[in-house]
C-alpha cells in the first residue's frame, strides 16, 4: 500500500504493508533511528514523534495512517548544526543521562510548548506523563523544559 | 511486537465504511484511533482480516447543540472534547474526563467513539456517558437506531453495536446547571483507573463506576438509597452492592469495594458543592 507524507519537512512517498508500525517506517525504511522504542505496550513514550505538529507515540500508529500528515523526528529539531532550544535546554540542565528516553521526552515537551506557551511546574509534569524516563527521577527534566519556555 | 497481517480500507464516508463491513462480515474491524485496537492486535490478541480506517472521516468530528443535548461526532478524539468550549460549557463532566484519559499522547490519538465502542470497563468515557445518561446513535445496513447508554454496555468488551454498525453520534442531555464529579482513583501517572466514579446530580442523582465489573455500570443501590432519603455517606456505602469486581495486580476486589464506597462519597460530596 502507498503512503504519502512529509517527514521533517520532505515529501516521501514509499510502498509499505498496512501494518508496518509508524515507528518501524521511520527507523528501518527512512533511517531515522533517533526515535526509540522502549517499550510493547504503548506506556513509555520513547517513540514519541510529533503528527500535523501533535506529540503521538508512533509505536501505537500504522505508517498508512499517517497519509498526508506532516511527522516531525528528534532528528528535525537542530538546523544548520545548531540545536534546538529545547535540546540546548536538555544539554544544559544535565535533562539526561543514559538519553534512551530523550528524543521522545523532547518531542513531547515540544508538543507540550506548543499547546502551552507557558506551562506551570505542575503542568510540565503532567504533560510529559505519557514518557517515562528511567534515569534522572525527571527533576531535570521539567527544569529543562522550564527553561526553554519564551519569555 | 508486529501486528498480524490484514488488508487494509480508508472509508471515505460511513457508508462506505457499512459497504465493506457487510461485504468481509466478522473479520472486518474498525480503526478509529487505534489507541485500544493497536496494542491489542500487536499482541495478536486481537488478529482481524480487514482493517476499515475512519480516520480520513473528517465530518465525524464535531461538538454541537442539538435541541436539549450536546451532540458529539464519534471520531472526536478526546484532546479536542476537554478542549471544546461548547462541551465544557454544555457538558462540563464529559470534557473533564476526556482531559483525564491516559496521557497527552494518548489524547492525541483517541476518539469518543472508539472508547465507547471497545466498551472496557476500566475506560473512563463510558462510566461518564452512563451517568450522563447518553444515547448512541449508530448506522447500520439496516439503517439507523439510537441505542441509551444504560442498553449498550453488554460484556466484557461487548456492545449492543451489530458487525455492520458504525457508532455515529453521542448525544448527552445539557448540564451546564447539574452537579458533577469524576473521581478517578490511580497509582500511576497516566494509567487507567483503578476504579473511577462519574456522578452527575439535577434533582435525581445517577452514579456510574469504572472497573468495578465486567463492563462499565451503574451503582444502582447507592442510586436507590439516595432516592430514598439516605444521606450522602450512607448511600455511599452502598456503592458496591450486588457487584463482582475483578482482581488484578493492583488491587482485590475488597479493595475495589472499599475504593468505590469511599469514591462515591467524595463525588457525591463534589455534587452538591457544585450545585
Ligand atoms: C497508554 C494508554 C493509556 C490509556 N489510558 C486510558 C485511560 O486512562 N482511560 C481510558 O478511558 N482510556 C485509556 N486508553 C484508551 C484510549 O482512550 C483509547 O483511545 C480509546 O479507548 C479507544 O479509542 P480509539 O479511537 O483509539 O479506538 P480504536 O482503538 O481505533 O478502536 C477501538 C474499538 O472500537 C471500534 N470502533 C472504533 N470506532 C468505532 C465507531 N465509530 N463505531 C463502531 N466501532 C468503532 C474498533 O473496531 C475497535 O474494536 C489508553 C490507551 C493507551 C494506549
Ligand atoms: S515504544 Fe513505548 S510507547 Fe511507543
Ligand atoms: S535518561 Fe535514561 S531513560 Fe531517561
Amino acid at each position: 500500500m502507498r503512503v504519502s507524507l512529509t517527514v521533517n519537512g520532505k515529501d516521501r512517498a514509499d510502498e509499505v504493508e498496512p501494518r508496518l508500525l509508524l515507528v518501524h517506517y521511520l527507523r528501518d525504511v527512512l533511517g531515522l533511528t533517533g526515535t526509540n522504542i522502549g517499550c510493547d505496550t504503548s506506556s513509555c513514550g520513547a517513540c514519541t514523534v510529533l503528527v500535523d505538529g501533535e506529540s503521538v507515540k508512533s509505536c501505537t500508529m500504522l505508517a498508512v495512517q499517517a497519509e498526508g500528515t506532516e511527522v516531525s523526528t528528534i532528528e528535525g529539531l537542530a538546523s544548520d548544526g545548531v540545536l534546538h532550544p529545547l535540546q540546548e535546554a536538555f544539554r544544559e540542565h544535565h535533562g539526561l543521562q543514559c538519553g534512551y528516553c530523550t528524543p521522545g521526552m523532547v518531542m513531547a515537551a515540544s508538543s507540550l510548548l506548543a499547546e502551552h506557551p507557558h506551562p506551570s511546574e505542575a503542568e510540565v509534569r503532567v504533560g510529559l506523563e505519557g514518557n517515562l524516563c528511567r534515569c534522572t527521577g525527571y527533576h531535570n527534566i521539567v527544569k529543562a523544559v522550564l527553561s526553554a519556555v519564551a519569555p | 511486537m508486529i501486528p498480524a497481517s490484514f488488508d487494509y480500507e480508508r472509508a471515505r464516508s460511513v457508508e462506505a465504511a457499512i459497504r465493506l463491513l457487510t461485504e468481509r462480515g466478522e473479520e472486518a474491524k474498525l480503526l478509529a484511533g487505534g489507541h485500544s485496537l493497536l496494542p491489542l492486535m500487536r499482541l495478536r490478541m486481537a488478529t482481524p482480516g480487514l482493517l476499515v480506517d475512519l480516520g480520513g472521516i473528517r465530518e465525524l468530528s464535531y461538538v454541537r447543540r442539538s435541541g436539549d443535548d450536546l451532540a458529539i461526532g464519534a471520531l472526536t478524539r478526546h484532546c479536542d472534547l476537554a478542549a471544546n468550549e461548547l462541551a465544557r460549557a454544555d457538558s462540563p463532566l464529559l470534557a473533564h474526563v476526556a482531559g483525564q484519559i491516559g496521557d497527552p499522547q494518548v489524547r492525541h490519538r483517541g476518539t469518543i467513539g472508539g472508547s465507547l465502542a471497545h466498551g472496557d470497563p476500566a475506560s473512563d468515557l463510558p462510566a461518564a456517558c452512563l451517568a450522563l445518561g447518553a444515547s448512541f446513535l449508530v448506522a447500520g445496513s439496516a439503517g439507523e437506531r439510537r441505542i441509551p447508554a444504560d442498553e449498550f454496555f453488554r460484556g466484557f468488551l461487548e456492545t449492543a453495536l451489530r458487525p455492520d454498525e458504525v457508532l455515529v453520534e453521542i448525544s448527552v442531555p445539557r448540564h451546564a446547571e447539574a452537579g458533577w464529579s469524576f473521581q478517578k482513583f490511580t497509582r500511576r501517572a497516566q494509567d487507567w483507573a483503578i476504579v473511577g466514579v462519574a456522578a452527575v446530580s439535577d434533582g435525581s442523582t445517577r452514579i456510574s463506576l469504572v472497573n468495578m465489573g465486567s463492563t462499565p455500570l451503574r451503582a444502582t443501590a447507592a442510586e436507590e438509597a439516595l432516592a430514598g432519603g439516605a444521606s450522602a455517606e450512607e448511600a455511599a456505602a452502598r456503592a458496591a452492592d450486588g457487584l463482582e469486581p475483578p482482581s488484578d495486580l493492583n488491587a482485590s476486589p475488597e479493595y475495589r469495594r472499599h475504593l468505590a464506597s469511599v469514591l462515591t462519597r467524595r463525588a457525591l460530596e463534589e455534587c452538591a458543592a457544585v450545585t
